[in-house]
C-alpha cells in the first residue's frame, strides 16, 4: 500500500500508531478505555470521524474484538488496540480470527501483570503474543517495535501482511514506547512488497456470486483437521517469510545483548558504557516476535562467546534465544512488575559474567 | 426432491434439529421474508453459537459466525460498515439474555440499525437442557432437577424485550411464538416490519419468538406447542412491547 508522504511531527508512539493505522486506510476501529494505550482510541475518534470512517467506543473489550471481527468480515481493514488485562479478554475473539481467518491488526501497549498489575512498562505478554494467546492450534505475527517511528511502521505493516495472509497480526508495543514522544516521519510505504489478493471471500451480500460464509468451525469429522493443517502451511509460509529483526555493533562483537521494544532501546546505552570499557558487545534486537527471527540470531551468534538476554519480565523471551541458538552460553536478566533493567545495571551484569 | 413452494433462500436439504423444533419454522419464515422483500443480495446474516449454530448450511445469503453471545458485537461490525445491507442476528436465549447480555443490551442502547430474532426456548438445547435466563419458574432442568426455585439463589425468568424495550435505541420489540399457524403468521409479519424498520432506518429492532424444544422438554412436538400457549405465554405475554 502507499501512503502520502509527510514531514516530521512530534507524537506519542501511541498517537503515531494510531495515525499510521489512518494512512494504512483502516477503516473501522473499535476499543475500550485502559491505561497506557487511551490516546489511541481518542485520536482514532478524531481521525476517524474526519476521514469518515467508523469509530465506536465499545462497551468492553470483549465487544470490541468481536465488533472487528464482523468489520473484518465484511472486507475492510480493522483495528483494536488495548493494555494487557484487555488483550486477555480479547484473546477469545483473535483465536475465533484465526480460525476464521480474518485480517485485523491488534494493537497492544503492554503494561505489568499479572491480574490488574499495575500501569508501568512492561514485557510480560511475550508468551500470550507469541503462542497464539487464546484457544486452539494457531499462532499470530507479531511485531515489537522500539521507537514510535518504528511503531507506525510496523502498523501499515501489519495491514499489508494480515491482508495477505488471512490473519490477525499483533503489533505488540509496551507502557514507554506508547507513552515516550519523539520526532516521527511516516514512511511512504509499509516495506511489503507482495501483492495483496482481493478478498472474494467477504460479506457483502450475495449479489453476482453464491452465498459468503465466515466462520471457523468445523464440526463434520475431519473437517477440522483438514482446515487446521491449511493453517499450518499458512504458518510455515509465514515462519519462512516474514522473520524481522536488526543489530547494533555486531560486527565485532564477542557478547551479544537480546533484547527487544524499549529495553532495546535502553540496552544501546548500555553498549555505549561497555564499548567505553573496551568490551566488544553488540545488539540482536528482534522485531517479530513470531516468527521469531531465528535465522538471523543463528548468522550473527556465530562468532558470539556469550549472549545476554535483557526483557521486562521474569523471562520470557528468553526461552526463544535458548530454542534458536541452544549450543551457546546465555545468560538472563530481567526485571517485572514496572522495574526496567538500566543501562548501567546491563553493564554491569554483563561485565560480572563477560570475565 | 425439489419443493415449489421452498423459498429460494432456504437450501433443499435436511436440517439436523430435532422434530417438532421450533428452528425450521424460524428458519423458513427468515427465508420467506427476505425472498419476499427481495433482499436475498442484500442480507448478512449473523449465526449464533447454540442449535443453530450452523444457520448459515441451510440459508442461502451471506453469512457470519459470532462466538457465544457476541453476536450483535459482530452484527455491529458489518451494520457500520455495510450501512446498504441488511444485518440481522439469529440467537437463543443463552446467547442473547446470558453470556450475551452486555453485548445485547449495549446495541440495543446505541439503536444500531439491525434486526435481532430471539428464539426462546427456556433452555440451553444443544449442550443438554441446562437453565437458561429464561427458563420458568419450577421448570425442571439439567442443572435444576428440582425446577428453577428463586428461593435457592436460581433467580427469575428474564424478560429481555420489556427490559429492552426501555432503552430509547430500540424502535420494535415484540414477543410472539409459533404454537399455532396464526401464530406462525403473526410471527412473520414481526420479521418483515423488523426488516422494514431496518430499510427506514429506524433503529433496533428485536423479535422475541417464544420457540419448542420437545427433546429438552421431554414433551411430544404437539405437548410442547400446548405448553407454550398453557404455560410460557403467562410468564412472557405475547405482543407488541414497542413500536416506535
Amino acid at each position: 500500500m502507499k501512503a502520502k508522504t509527510s514531514k516530521k511531527v512530534l507524537m506519542s508512539g501511541n498517537e503515531a500508531m494510531a495515525e499510521a493505522a489512518i494512512k494504512a486506510n483502516c477503516f473501522f476501529y473499535a476499543g475500550y478505555p485502559i491505561t497506557p494505550q487511551n490516546e489511541i482510541p481518542s485520536y482514532m475518534a478524531k481521525r476517524m470521524h474526519d476521514e469518515g470512517r467508523v469509530f465506536i467506543q465499545a462497551e468492553s473489550e470483549i465487544a470490541a474484538i468481536n465488533m472487528v471481527f464482523g468489520a473484518s468480515a465484511c472486507g475492510v481493514r480493522v483495528l483494536t488496540s488495548s493494555s494487557s488485562p484487555g488483550v486477555s479478554l480479547k484473546q477469545e475473539g483473535i483465536s475465533y480470527m484465526a480460525g476464521a481467518e480474518l485480517p485485523a491488526v491488534i494493537i497492544n501497549v503492554m503494561r505489568g501483570g499479572p491480574g490488574l498489575g499495575n500501569i508501568a512498562s512492561a514485557q510480560s505478554d511475550y508468551f500470550q503474543s507469541t503462542r497464539g494467546g487464546g484457544h486452539g492450534d494457531y499462532f499470530t505475527p507479531c511485531f515489537a517495535p522500539y521507537s514510535p517511528e518504528e511503531a507506525a511502521r510496523l502498523v501499515m505493516l501489519g495491514f499489508d501482511l494480515a491482508d495477505f495472509y488471512r490473519t490477525p497480526v499483533l503489533v505488540l508495543a509496551d507502557a514507554i514506547i506508547g507513552q515516550m514522544m519523539e520526532a516521527v516521519e511516516f514512511p511512504k510505504e509499509s516495506g511489503f512488497t507482495k501483492k495483496l489478493p482481493p478478498k472474494t471471500w467477504a460479506l457483502t451480500g450475495k449479489s453476482g456470486r453464491t452465498a459468503n460464509i465466515v466462520k471457523s468451525f468445523f464440526l463434520k469429522e475431519g473437517g477440522l483437521e483438514v482446515h487446521n493443517e491449511h493453517l499450518r502451511k499458512k504458518w510455515q509460509k509465514i515462519k519462512e517469510n516474514e522473520q524481522r529483526s536488526d543489530t547494533h555493533k555486531t560486527n565485532d562483537a564477542k557478547y551479544l545483548i537480546i533484547a527487544y521494544g524499549s529495553e532495546a532501546r535502553i540496552a544501546l546505552e548500555a553498549i555505549d558504557i561497555l564499548r567505553a570499557k573496551k568490551v566488544k558487545v553488540g545488539l540482536f534486537r528482534p522485531i517479530s516476535l513470531w516468527p521469531y527471527p531465528e535465522k538471523n540470531l543463528k548468522t550473527i551468534s556465530k562468532k558470539i562467546r556469550k549472549v545476554f538476554v535483557v526483557e521486562q519480565s521474569l523471562g520470557q523471551m528468553v526461552e526463544d534465544v535458548h530454542l534458536s541458538i541452544p549450543e551457546k552460553e546465555i545468560h538472563f536478566l530481567g526485571k517485572t512488575g514496572g522495574g526496567i533493567p538500566k543501562a548501567h545495571e546491563i553493564a554491569k551484569f554483563i561485565e560480572k559474567h563477560a570475565k | 426432491m425439489p419443493n415449489k413452494t421452498r423459498p429460494a433462500s432456504l437450501k433443499n436439504i435436511s436440517t439436523h434439529y430435532c422434530s417438532g423444533c421450533g428452528h425450521g419454522i424460524l428458519h423458513r419464515l427468515v427465508a420467506e421474508v427476505i425472498d419476499e422483500m427481495k433482499l436475498s443480495e442484500k442480507t448478512i446474516g449473523v449465526a449464533p453459537v447454540g442449535c443453530a449454530v450452523v444457520a448459515y448450511d441451510y440459508w442461502d445469503f451471506d453469512v457470519c459466525e459470532a462466538a457465544h453471545g457476541r453476536a450483535l458485537a459482530v452484527a455491529t461490525g458489518i451494520k457500520r460498515c455495510r450501512p446498504q445491507n441488511v444485518v440481522f442476528t439469529y440467537q437463543g436465549d443463552g446467547d442473547l439474555v446470558s453470556i450475551g447480555l452486555a453485548e445485547t443490551f449495549h446495541t440495543a442502547n446505541r439503536g444500531e440499525n439491525l434486526t435481532c430474532i430471539f428464539i426462546n426456548n427456556a433452555c440451553y438445547g444443544m449442550t443438554g437442557g441446562q437453565m437458561a435466563p429464561t427458563t420458568l419458574v419450577g421448570q425442571p432442568t439439567a442443572t435444576t432437577p428440582w425446577g428453577r426455585n428463586p428461593k435457592s439463589g436460581e433467580g427469575w425468568p428474564v424478560k429481555l424485550s420489556e427490559i429492552l424495550a426501555t432503552l430509547s435505541g430500540v424502535a420494535f420489540a415484540v414477543r410472539s411464538t409459533i404454537s399455532s399457524p396464526r401464530e406462525v403468521i403473526k410471527t412473520r409479519e414481526y420479521i418483515k416490519k423488523a426488516f422494514s424498520n431496518q430499510i427506514e432506518n429506524k433503529g433496533f429492532s428485536i423479535i422475541e419468538v417464544l420457540s419448542p424444544c420437545p427433546t429438552i422438554w421431554q414433551k411430544s412436538p404437539i405437548n410442547a406447542m400446548k405448553w407454550i400457549d398453557e404455560e410460557m405465554v403467562k410468564t412472557f405475554p405475547l405482543g407488541v412491547i414497542k413500536d416506535k
